[in-house]
């Protein structure tokens, strides 16, 4: 379906659009006590509308910003919609935030009114009730357990819409007013405020317009010829513009189907029900994938794992040449259709993979090895590069044209050029209008040519002409000796371990680079299990010497692969330390879509950081932990520091001989 | 935020009331003379120091256990003796000390399991699996599903029971005793050899059955602290006798009570 008019140019006017152009068909699906209901585009604004009337009943008017706080539901993606028909802001909120985050933002938003998924997110905001004066009603999904709280300021989600609909049989006139009251919004108004999960410091309100969001959908659907018979699966946070674009706007420019899981925990089981076709995910996504299909694999039979192993070393070789229809010799092309029947497929249709047509990975960098695997068993991944305060598109690798280690060619519609100091800027119609309340900020990323500074340092690979992205341009740094010192992308290679599940590489200003590691407790705990290994505790299991030596060998190999690198060969890994607890949002050491928030890890850990440069063969570390429900503890332990031996560059020794 | 329902549910009528019952196996005496009643709505719990006849007491509750004297009234009705069949008939449900689930089956199965007695149709009609029966079956679904929702073990649906860890299998344990609709559930230590997170969220599970479906629940259990913050009311036992029984605050400052689980003061 493409564009229609400049008339088009709000969510809740391509509402009503879709509802009169393919009203019969699916819109959302949502799996509900174990059955997918379905709600097509006629029946979905008719919910939204009635939503929409209700609310406005109840007092949000124009302008007024109002919270969104729980997981992947229709309704919460309803009340979006229906609060934008009233010309209303939504503030979606990371539900997963603590009380104390969430008062935060909806304090900052000055949200006047609130829709929650339920009794977990409604008290959350009761205990941040004297931070926020201006919250009035309180909107609930789910009703368990809500049964007995005072309800003068909340109510059930079917109870607004009930008022809604009673106003609509009750006044003639209603629904014209609020049809008019959709024609009155235009894509110039603020449609929507994005709270970053900064890397460092408070998150920021990035503010985008209907038109940003609209034209990025439009120029992204055209690009990858999207239309109404994708089925794309809605579960990563509401408040991450990846959900926002993908989930929601490019479905209501589309056509497209969107299914909400029954819980976070069935995912994998309802994205195989479905056969998601186009998709967004983060890469965390890929590599647990990758890593519960080593661990399951371990546990095979011998039989299995030898015919899995070949399999995939065969896909390793030839799988990428035949998805990028390169050239192949006959007999590899069936030596991987063979594997196609035994592995790839199973493996895919496992994980809800076997119809997908573009799966991308965006958020942060994809480790090149785990990007390489799932192209290999013929997932058509591709690598996006994105900001909130773009509306997600930046650049995207075109088909054909993969390479693990670029982004891809600049999205249509944006510009991009690269700052003598090396930083990535680009200018397109998703560039948002600022963070809300704070032009300083603003100034700082916004040109006044409408430039936005990315903060990433980059150049376009004169060979491909794509753009590549070393890492966070204020986290590459130097070793003493003058080394370029890129952790992200050391961490990247230490992360392709399905036994690492986190890195922190160290080194900047240092004289030598250090690294401390998270084991992955399930991967990790399955080689345990297998070995005889006993333990009661995460961190028992983290200071066991044998897992210590496990790791040793993939840091050594990590070693190994940067001596080859010319400009890395230098910043290999000297000393590691595995680390007595996984690193955590709640306590503030990830950003809530799971990046490092390297500048507070390092503080906090600086008993460990400063052990790894003054030689000594131990540290003792106290941290505070939070508990999901908010209580806080302390543990300790003394941590061991292993000590690596670098190997020689062997790139530069070749260019001497040479 | 829990609504003050112990005073209201002290006030309601009796559901099941226990007089003078006396159980001795042999010349062990379990039970001797132990009399209290179940109201209407509230959560009772059964505390009292290891071999002070907790599980007898529920087993004679559910018919498991004949006693040798005293009474049974459950829901006006009286009778010197229980038969489980009858009891699971009334509408008592019960859970087990040590899990008695179906392990070969899965959790949906186990589930399914606990809605036997609700099937009206015949083996015939079952076997045919259409019209009526079929209907019946859609419907037993239904209250399933929404027994999993409630429980929050959607993931793990279809899932064998054997290879879940025990916090869950516990929880479908619960699930299966709620798939009958009881009027008295009866929970034998649901609390046990549980994680921390696993007992908040077990303690949850309860007072959201408690609130939201009206069942009245009879449980037994170690953690004192569960036992406070969860029963209206609790009955104490000590060597087969009953020593205290009152609100969670009462029971708490009883000197016996006290001796029971601390020893004599020296």
């Amino acid at each position: 379906m493409q564009s229609t008019g400049h008339c088009l140019d709000t969510v809740p006017k391509l509402l009503v659009r879709n509802a009169g152009a393919i009203g019969s068909r699916p819109a959302m699906r949502h799996k509900d006590l174990g059955i997918w209901q379905t709600w097509t585009w006629a029946q979905m604004l008719e919910e939204v509308r009635a939503f929409s009337i209700g609310l406005a009943e109840l007092g949000l008017k124009r302008g007024d910003k109002f919270a969104i706080v729980g997981g992947n539901r229709p309704r919460l993606y309803w009340a979006m919609c229906a609060g934008q028909a009233l010309g209303a802001v939504p503030v979606p909120v990371y539900s997963d935030a603590v009380a104390d985050e969430m008062a935060y933002v909806l304090a900052h938003a000055e949200v006047t009114a609130a829709v929650v998924e339920d009794q977990e997110q409604v008290d959350k905001l009761i205990a941040a009730s004297d931070r926020l004066p201006q919250l009035g009603q309180v909107v609930y999904d789910e009703q368990r357990g809500l049964k007995d709280y005072d309800h003068s300021r909340l109510i059930a989600f079917e109870d607004v819409q009930s008022i809604g609909r009673k106003k609509l049989a009750n006044d003639p006139d209603c629904l014209r007013r609020w049809e008019a009251g959709v024609a009155e919004g235009n894509g110039g108004d603020l449609s929507i405020i994005l709270y970053t999960s900064g890397t460092t410091g408070r998150s920021k309100g990035v503010m985008l317009t209907h038109e940003n969001t609209i034209v990025s959908a439009r120029n992204a659907n055209a690009y990858d010829h999207v239309g109404q018979d994708e089925d794309v699966l809605a579960y990563l946070p509401l408040a991450w513009v990846g959900d926002y674009l993908f989930s929601y706007v490019q479905s209501y420019v589309a056509g497209y189907c969107v299914n909400c899981p029954e819980t976070l925990d069935t995912v994998v089981a309802d994205r195989r029900e479905i056969g998601t076709t186009f998709a967004l995910a983060p890469p965390r996504v890929y590599e647990n994938t990758l890593t519960q299909t080593m661990v399951r694999m371990a546990d095979a039979g011998p039989l299995k794992r030898k015919v899995f192993d070949f399999f995939i070393r065969v896909a390793r070789r030839w799988g990428e040449k035949i998805l990028n229809r390169e050239k192949v010799p006959l007999g590899a092309r069936l030596l991987y259709g063979v594997g196609n029947l035994l592995v790839y497929g199973p493996l895919k249709n496992q994980f809800g993979l076997s119809r997908i047509r573009i799966a991308y990975v965006g958020g942060e960098a994809i480790g090149p090895e785990i990007f390489s695997f799932w192209r290999g068993v013929g997932v058509n991944l591709k690598q996006l590069y994105g900001q909130t305060e773009a509306s997600v598109y930046v650049t995207v690798q075109p088909d054909g044209e993969i390479y693990a280690d670029t982004v891809g060619k600049p999205s249509p519609g944006v510009e991009i050029k690269i700052s003598d100091a090396g930083e990535v800027l680009y200018r397109s119609p998703g560039v948002f209008i600022g963070y809300y309340k704070d032009p300083e900020k603003t100034a700082e990323v916004l040109t006044p040519d409408r430039w936005v500074h990315t903060g990433d340092a980059g150049f376009f690979d004169p060979k491909t002409g794509h753009l590549k992205i070393i890492d966070r341009a204020k986290d590459v740094g130097r070793l003493n000796d003058g080394t370029v010192f890129a952790p992200r992308y050391l961490e990247n290679k230490l992360k392709f371990y399905p036994n690492i599940r986190e890195a922190v590489a160290v080194g900047a200003d240092r004289d030598f680079v250090c690294a401390m590691i998270n084991i992955d407790p399930a991967a990790v705990g399955s080689w345990a299990e297998r070995n005889n290994v006993v333990y009661g505790s995460y961190q028992e299991l983290a200071a066991n010497p044998l897992v210590y030596d496990m790791i040793a060998q993939h840091v050594d190999e990590v070693n190994r692969s940067l001596a080859e690198e010319e400009i890395m060969a230098g910043a290999q890994i000297r000393r590691f330390l595995i680390l007595h607890k996984e690193l955590d949002a709640d306590d503030g050491e990830l950003t809530r879509t799971q990046k490092l928030r390297r500048g507070y890890i390092v503080d906090r850990y600086s008993p460990l950081v400063d052990a790894f440069h003054n030689g000594s063969t131990t540290a003792q570390i106290a941290t505070e932990v939070t508990f999901d429900d908010g209580h806080k503890s302390v543990i300790a332990a003394r941590l061991v520091i292993r000590e690596m031996r670098p190997y020689p560059a062997r790139a530069a020794k070749m260019e001497r001989a040479a | 935020m829990r609504a003050p329902s112990s005073s209201e549910a002290a006030l309601g009528e009796v559901l099941l009331a226990v007089e003078d019952v006396s159980l001795s196996f042999g010349g062990v005496r379990a039970l001797t003379g132990v009399s209290f009643d179940i109201r209407k709505g509230e959560v009772r719990a059964i505390i009292g120091p290891n071999g002070a006849g907790k599980t007898s007491m529920l087993n004679v509750v559910n018919g498991f256990y004949q006693p040798q004297s005293g009474r049974i009234t459950f829901k006006g009705e009286v009778r010197t003796s229980m038969r489980p069949y009858a009891a699971a008939h009334g509408g008592i449900a019960r859970t087990f000390q040590n899990l008695a689930l179906f392990r070969g089956m899965t959790t949906l199965d186990n589930i399914l399991a606990g809605r036997a007695l609700k099937m009206h149709r015949g083996f015939f009609w079952q076997l045919l699996r259409h019209g009526p029966a079929l209907k019946e079956e859609v419907e037993h679904r239904r209250r399933v599903e929404e027994i999993i929702d409630f429980l929050e073990i959607a993931a793990i649906r279809k899932i064998q029971v054997g290879r879940l860890p025990y916090g869950l299998q516990k929880r479908v344990e619960l699930g299966r005793a709620l798939a009958m609709e009881p009027d008295l559930l009866l929970l034998d230590e649901p609390m046990a050899g549980m994680n921390l997170e696993e007992k908040e969220d077990m303690s949850r599970f309860i007072i959201d059955v408690n609130q939201q479906y009206g069942t009245t629940i009879a449980l037994i259990e170690h953690d004192m602290g569960v036992v406070m913050d969860l029963s209206d009311r609790v009955v104490v036992l000590d060597y087969g006798r009953k020593i205290a029984d009152g609100t969670p605050d009462e029971v708490k400052r009883d000197k016996d009570v006290i001796r029971a689980y601390l020893g004599e003061p020296q």
